[in-house]
């Protein structure tokens, strides 16, 4: 390439071999044989917005609101009743038939924090942080299945093939990390979510918004080791010869992509360096390992919670880690203090660092489920069924006011019964924080401007502070 | 004159006669109550009345103004709000008394209308792409030597009057890589390469292109490209994702396109297939397509939810990838930009409606020779038994009339079933009595019904497994394979008074119409237990014991029969008070995942009970006995009967042994999921904001009023559906497919946005040139071959893809094609490329799915949901083309992820093309294409000459088809030399392989090795 078509790459096109050292995590050829502008490049929202980042811990599986965060007395004192028949109205359950008796709180609750807030006696360590929490106990969902629920919660809409949360997010503000991605997804749970893949796909925003999953042991992201007999001279070595291969052919044709690609491999080296460093929780000081209850080597949500603050400390913008474990149809008495003694400490414990590091202002962290549990009974009584009218989660940081409690259910817990927070107003609300009008967060396609919040959805100021 | 007075006169004057002025009377109050929703900027229902032809020719619902006739025409009993129909104007004020007399008069009078005073029909600016294209005249040009085609003549039309140039033609060996590539996804082998680039003739390039398009590769490459339409997938997505078996829709498409199957026929066979006359298992296989829905059966789903939730995955998926135009908003409501309205949507959705959705027992060609043999050798056993026995007619009716009455009346109860005892299975009622089960299907279960009865000696219980064209090879099974087993079947009563005092009914004994040698279950049942489950005779299913049960598969083809068992009480049972009966349905003869394919649950079954004395399982099989009425059969209705009657005729029993032995031989089937069309029709309801929990008022098959009309007098199905989409006249069929293909060539459609031409699309690049391709395509026959061929003979096609600064300027987004595209290939090209290139490509076309090397955590929880299977091929499957690898929508191959192949969630007709380093750690470091360097550096040495740069050059060229330039080659050499040097202690030949598969990492790691140049 001559002096003044390299100038005019450079200059012209942002692609020249300095300019592309930076912001480059993946840059989206798309229909255009240009390299048009990095679509990860960070953007500006609508107006300045409070949330930075994002942590969200999704409880999939739905856990029970009636035993961790919404004590009821009256369900306890009906307990074996059956439901009034009017509650049931053109209510749809998963499994059971409707008409089951009701089944009391199987534990206990306890006082904390300054107002007093009752909060699961299985949950001690996020009873400690209440201060420091919003808790929205009228959260309401359209499905009570798992997979639509958690599309619902994730996308939007309860079919498949919307964009995530994650990749709207990273959409509209684009990336702050030059070697790791925006957006990624842990799995911890006894298994993957219902939902799957498109939990954290990109649907049919370009496909550098999807969620990368990464593993919380061995390697964080496929293929990032050198394979068996490639050691690290032989690596670099073949970067090096790549670039200048690579070179020689964008002289002789002039496609900026080939600039990009250059550029990939670039990162994909940094990437080489910089994930192993961040998965190396040993780096960590004792106090901070034992405050998550993360044990390096050993795969938990503590050991994510903890990989999570290091992402968003490298800038990625979007952290969610996925959880199933928490449908308890049965045997609710037995795994529910499992399930919380796995995720308590270390989502208290997450908080708790986020704050003193003085991060947790404009980082926003989420706790919970994709729809609540049934007062009634499933089969004999130590179990619930899927429920969408009413269900508990939590905000801290990100400008929520932190020690409210925001919303009720009525006396069982069947229905939200004051101020309402649907998925959408959720959405609404966060998108909100993250200085995004969610009417105008938008993608065109198939000759409509689609939302993650459809055609729905409020703010809840009340919650913000 | 008050205006009441005026009223009264009006209403008094005989009003015959006088005659209404169009102009002074009538267009004013279309003017102003009706031409907002009924003229230029809307028509709703279809209807227009600004225009006088379209006014006439009416709305969707057919004619509203009938000349002479006010009083049946709708035109004026809208107005009126006569009938039951919402009056007109909708939602507005209701028109003057005077004004609807103005109408009435008018119409009666025989509506005239001066032309002058209507807007031009063919004025009318329909949006473009809704008018069925013409094809356009050939522009001028003034390098009409450039021009070697029509669509060079389009392209450089416009580029002159940008004033561009064309780019030069492309070297050979770009031509023939790009060539390669676009046709059959896979890089020219060396010697087709030297076969090229020696061939002197001026048709060089045009045989190049005609054997491209004659390979089997070819049906592989543009067959991937529909499966994404089509989102093929081999599992079914949700939670569970469980495998699903439809490689035969698959290899359908491939063989369709190989064969240059036209596109109409293409499209009908796979909406309606089944509906051709005599139609082929191929034809049912078509309707795959419909099937490649998501399926979720996590418990507790309902299964009529996600029934609709497929239907309308293939109204987008028939919009998007079939009729290029948005449908899928009017779901819920009236579409907002396009003229479709949600009364419309669900007259599509009716014709797809009435289906059920169950899978086929499918059969390689050869299994279908083997079988037409074995079906004939039968026949002929049969026949020689006819030839032996000259009174075989007479002595069959003597045997018909003594079993002809032989069965006890069977009553069959209504059936409650207990929700908490089906393990999340649910059961659909049908009008017959009998329960469907369907939704998830837990691997052991034990099912109650109840039923109520004030009958009296009741002796027995009869349990009828039967067919239904929902269940896997049309049952009476769920298990893959459409079988089931019974564990045990217990009987508990209590009187109707006291519901608590329950007592266990012991079953005496019990018979059935097959009972099968004890067999182990089969290795996909296994449950993690020692236990010896096996199944066998009816006995097993009253034995009190868990672990044997009553099978019923007898071998392919006559596992899929319904099939009876009579349990007999041991003692009479009945209260005329009232008695309610639980029955309990044991199903543990399944595996230990529930959310796999493990389940061994029956399917549809029918519950009846007897007060006759000692019933036995009626031995004849249900088809047979539904002929003995008496009334006159077919030859073939015959030849049924008699098929079983043989069977009890003792001196034959040597032919019959000899048929079963036959049987034995019927080979095993694979399976494939169809649609087929429902006997009674389905009601459709428009569904108020697509919930189907809300039906609104039942809606016709019909077709949207902007599009081409239904053929006057087809019957309202499918069939007349998938005719009507590829009419001549359809707008937008050949438009889409033809953008399509034109985008997978040039990187962008003609239109931009490939799943949509609607008036929200983006504005073509090049309107004309696309009506001409797309009347072209239809006028030769929709013949896709021929359309790729008017392509890439272009000179437009042939141009160099080198690209200047002024043009990028001018031109970034390659819109004008003042030069090729340069691209990135497709995720499975990445992948075949350097199988291809290194020699360790499998060729196989078609076939089961495989699994080439993947992490192995990615199938299992907590990254899966479940455990999935994923058996590492070791032998040559492993080098398949990508599009062969196996498919789970929940957890897609990464390799293919990461290069933005789509999942099959949805239908998607046009690909991300993103360029990241998750892409360049995969090619770098990924087993298969660390496999493919090792293998390409051992052919290099093999058989790339004695020369390092010999050797370079051969690999280089398998790669990239060119030769390396000078500056290229030292670079490459010069790594060379120091890998050599650095593995020397490796030993003379391992150092070399080791120095050569560095080098051919590099090459396949090109951004050149994966872009079409």
């Amino acid at each position: 390439m001559n002096t003044t078509s390299r100038r005019w790459f450079m200059q012209e096109c942002g692609v020249g071999m300095g300019a592309l050292a930076l912001h480059h995590l993946m840059a989206e050829a798309g229909v255009s044989a240009t390299a048009s502008a990095d679509p990860l490049a960070p953007k500006k929202p609508h107006f300045d917005g409070k949330i930075k980042r994002v942590i969200y811990l999704f409880m999939a599986g739905a856990p029970s609101h009636l035993e961790l965060f919404d004590n009821k007395p009256q369900l306890a004192k009906f307990d074996g009743t059956l439901p009034p028949p009017e509650l049931l109205k053109g209510y749809r359950a998963a499994f059971i038939n409707p008409n089951s008796t009701l089944l009391g709180p199987k534990f206990k609750y306890a006082r904390y924090g300054k107002n007093g807030t009752e909060i699961s006696e299985l949950l001690p360590h996020t009873g400690k942080i209440v201060d420091d929490l919003t808790i929205v106990k009228s959260m309401s969902t359209d499905a009570f299945n798992h997979a639509p629920g958690q599309l619902l919660m994730n996308t939007g809409n309860m079919i498949f093939g919307r964009p995530s949360f994650g990749s709207w997010v990273t959409y509209g503000l684009g990336s702050e990390s030059r070697d790791m991605p925006a957006f990624v997804v842990f799995s911890t749970g006894k298994k993957g979510p219902s939902g799957g893949n498109s939990c954290w796909g990109s649907g049919f925003l370009p496909t550098v918004y999807s969620g990368v999953q990464f593993r919380n042991v061995g390697d964080p992201v496929l293929y990032l080791s050198n394979p068996p007999g490639i050691d690290e001279q032989l690596q670099q070595e073949t970067f090096a010869t790549l670039k200048n291969m690579n070179q020689l052919r964008l002289e002789a044709i002039g496609d900026p992509e080939i600039s990009t690609r250059i550029s990939s491999f670039e990162m994909a080296s940094r990437m080489q360096v910089a994930a192993p460093e961040l998965m190396d929780i040993r780096q960590e000081p004792k106090h901070i390992l034992e405050a998550y209850g993360a044990e390096p080597g050993k795969p938990s949500f503590a050991n994510s919670c903890l990989m999570a603050r290091r992402l968003v400390e490298r800038g990625t913008r979007f952290v969610q880690i996925f959880h199933e474990a928490w449908d308890q149809h049965g045997q609710l008495t037995r795994d529910l203090p499992i399930n919380c003694r796995e995720t308590d400490q270390a989502s208290a414990a997450l908080v708790t660092d986020l704050k003193q590091r003085g991060m947790l202002d404009d980082t926003l962290v989420i706790w919970g489920g994709e729809f609540g549990r049934t007062p009634m009974t499933q089969g004999g009584n130590d179990g619930r069924d899927h429920h969408p009218n009413a269900f508990t989660m939590w905000m801290a940081g990100g400008g929520f006011k932190p020690g409210v409690v925001y919303g009720e259910t009525d006396d069982l817990g069947f229905s939200e019964a004051k101020n309402k927070v649907h998925v959408h107003d959720l959405h609404a609300t966060i998108l909100n924080q993250m200085g995004f009008d969610h009417t105008k967060l938008t993608y065109k396609f198939q000759g409509r401007n689609f939302r993650l919040t459809d055609v729905h959805g409020n703010v809840v100021r009340e919650l913000l502070a | 004159m008050p205006r009441s007075l005026l009223l009264l006169i009006l209403c008094l004057t005989p009003v015959f006669g006088q005659a209404v002025d169009f102009v002074r009377d009538v267009q004013p109050i279309f003017v102003k109550s009706c031409n907002g929703c009924h003229g230029e900027k809307a028509q709703q229902a279809g209807l227009r009345l600004d225009s006088k032809a379209l006014a006439l020719a009416g709305g969707q619902s057919g004619k509203v103004i009938l000349l002479g006739q006010a009083g049946t025409s709708s035109l004026y009993q809208r107005v009126a709000g006569l009938g039951e129909q919402a009056r007109m104007p909708m939602g507005g004020k209701p028109l003057a008394p005077e004004q609807v007399d103005t109408l009435k008069r008018w119409i009666d009078q025989g509506a005239p209308w001066p032309d002058a005073a209507s807007a031009a029909a063919a004025g009318i600016k329909k949006h473009w792409a809704f008018v069925a294209p013409v094809r356009a005249p050939l522009p001028a040009v003034k390098n009409i030597a450039w021009a070697r085609t029509p669509i060079d003549r389009f392209i450089l039309a416009k580029l002159e009057q940008e004033q561009l140039k064309p780019a030069a033609i492309a070297s050979k060996t770009t031509l023939l890589r790009r060539l390669s590539l676009d046709l059959t996804g896979l890089p020219p082998a060396i010697d087709e390469i030297d076969a090229y680039l020696k061939d002197p003739s001026p048709r060089a390039y045009e045989k190049q292109v005609d054997r491209l398009l004659a390979s089997p590769h070819y049906g592989e490459r543009w067959g991937r490209h529909w499966l994404d339409a089509a989102r093929y997938a081999d599992s079914d997505g949700f939670e569970k994702d469980k495998q699903r078996s439809v490689w035969f829709y698959r290899d359908w498409v491939i063989n369709a396109l190989n064969g240059d199957l036209p596109y109409n026929r293409f499209l009908i066979e796979q909406l309606a297939g089944d509906l051709l006359p005599n139609a082929t298992q191929e034809q049912k296989v078509a309707t795959g397509f419909l099937r490649n829905s998501m399926i979720n059966e996590e418990g507790g789903a309902d299964p009529e939810q996600f029934r609709m939730e497929s239907m309308f995955d293939r109204m987008e998926a028939i919009g998007k990838g079939m009729l290029g135009v948005t449908i899928q908003c009017a779901q819920c409501h009236n579409h907002k930009f396009d003229p479709i309205t949600q009364e419309e949507y669900y007259k599509i959705f009716a014709f797809l409606n009435n289906s059920s959705e169950g899978s086929l027992a499918v059969y390689a060609p050869e299994e279908e020779m083997q079988r037409a043999n074995l079906f004939r050798k039968i026949r002929e056993i049969e026949t020689e038994l006819q030839h032996r026995t000259s009174d075989w007619k007479t002595r069959m009716s003597h045997w018909e009339a003594t079993v002809k009455t032989n069965q006890p009346n069977w009553t069959v109860p209504k059936l409650d079933i207990d929700d908490i005892s089906t393990g999340g299975q649910k059961y659909i009622i049908q009008p017959d009595g009998s329960v469907l089960a369907a939704g998830y299907a837990p691997t052991k279960v034990r099912v109650k019904f109840t039923l109520r009865t004030k009958d009296t000696n009741i002796r027995a219980f009869r349990l009828e497994l039967m067919n239904d064209a929902n269940l896997p090879q049309g049952g009476p099974g769920r298990s893959v394979k459409g079988t089931g087993a019974l564990t045990e079947f217990e009987v508990e009563v209590a009187p109707a008074s006291d519901p608590k005092k329950i007592r266990k009914i012991k079953i005496a004994s019990a018979t059935a119409d097959i009972n099968l040698p004890e067999r182990e279950l089969d290795a996909i049942y296994f449950d993690k237990t020692t236990k010896r489950r096996v199944t066998g005779p009816i006995g097993y299913a009253i034995d009190g014991n868990d672990d044997t049960a009553w099978g019923t598969d007898a071998g392919p083809y006559l596992r899929n029969q319904p099939r009876k068992a009579v349990f007999l009480l041991a003692e009479a049972i009945g209260d005329p008070q009232g008695l309610i009966i639980d029955i309990y349905v044991k199903q543990n003869h399944g595996g230990w995942n529930s959310d796999d394919n493990q389940n061994h649950n029956l399917g549809r079954t029918r519950l009846a009970y007897t007060t006759s004395e000692q019933p036995k399982a009626d031995p004849l099989p249900a088809k047979v006995r539904e002929l003995l009425t008496g009334t006159p059969r077919t030859p073939q209705q015959d030849q049924l009967v008699f098929s079983y009657w043989r069977t009890t005729v003792p001196e034959w029993n040597e032919a019959t042994r000899q048929i079963d032995e036959l049987w034995r031989q019927h080979p095993e089937s694979e399976s494939q999921l169809v649609l087929a069309e429902r006997d009674s029709l389905r009601q459709t309801n428009l569904l108020m904001r697509g919930d189907f929990l809300k039906p609104g008022r039942a809606v016709e098959p019909g077709v949207p009023a902007f599009l081409n009309p239904l053929p006057p007098n087809a019957p309202k199905n499918r069939l007349t559906f998938a005719q009507w989409l590829v009419d001549r006249q359809a707008p937008t069929t050949a438009r889409s497919i033809v953008n399509r293909v034109w985008q997978s060539y040039f990187g962008t459609g003609i239109v931009a946005t490939s799943e949509d031409l609607g008036k929200q699309s983006d504005t073509p690049s090049h309107p004309e040139l696309f009506d001409w391709l797309a009347a072209d395509f239809m006028e030769q026959g929709w013949s896709l071959k021929k359309l790729h061929k008017q392509i890439v003979m272009s000179a437009t096609y042939q141009q160099s893809s080198q690209v200047t600064p002024e043009l990028l300027e001018k031109d970034p987004n390659n819109r004008l094609l003042a030069r090729a595209p340069r691209l990135r290939v497709e995720a499975e090209i990445v992948r075949d490329i350097a199988l291809a290139a290194s020699g360790l490509l499998n060729p196989r076309v078609g076939g089961p799915s495989v699994y080439p090397p993947s992490p192995e955590f990615l199938y299992q929880p907590p990254v899966s949901y479940g455990p999935k299977i994923w058996k590492e091929e070791k032998g040559l499957a492993r080098y398949r083309r990508a599009m062969y690898t196996f498919s789970y929508r929940s957890v897609p191959y990464p390799a293919l992820q990461n290069f933005d192949a789509p999942n099959g969630d949805t239908s998607c007709v046009r690909r991300s093309r993103s360029n990241t380093p998750l892409q360049a750690l995969t090619t770098l470091n990924e087993p298969l294409f660390i496999e493919t360097a090792r293998a390409l550096a051992q052919t290099a040495m093999r058989e790339g000459g004695r020369t390092d740069t010999d050797r370079l050059t051969y690999a280089f060229r398998r790669v990239l088809t060119r030769t390396p330039e000078a500056k290229e080659s030292t670079e490459l050499l010069a790594m060379l030399a120091r890998q050599k040097a650095r593995y020397a202690g490796a030993g003379a030949h391992l150092g070399e392989v080791q120095a050569w598969t560095a080098v051919s990492r590099v090459l396949l790691n090109l951004d050149e090795a994966i872009t079409k140049e």
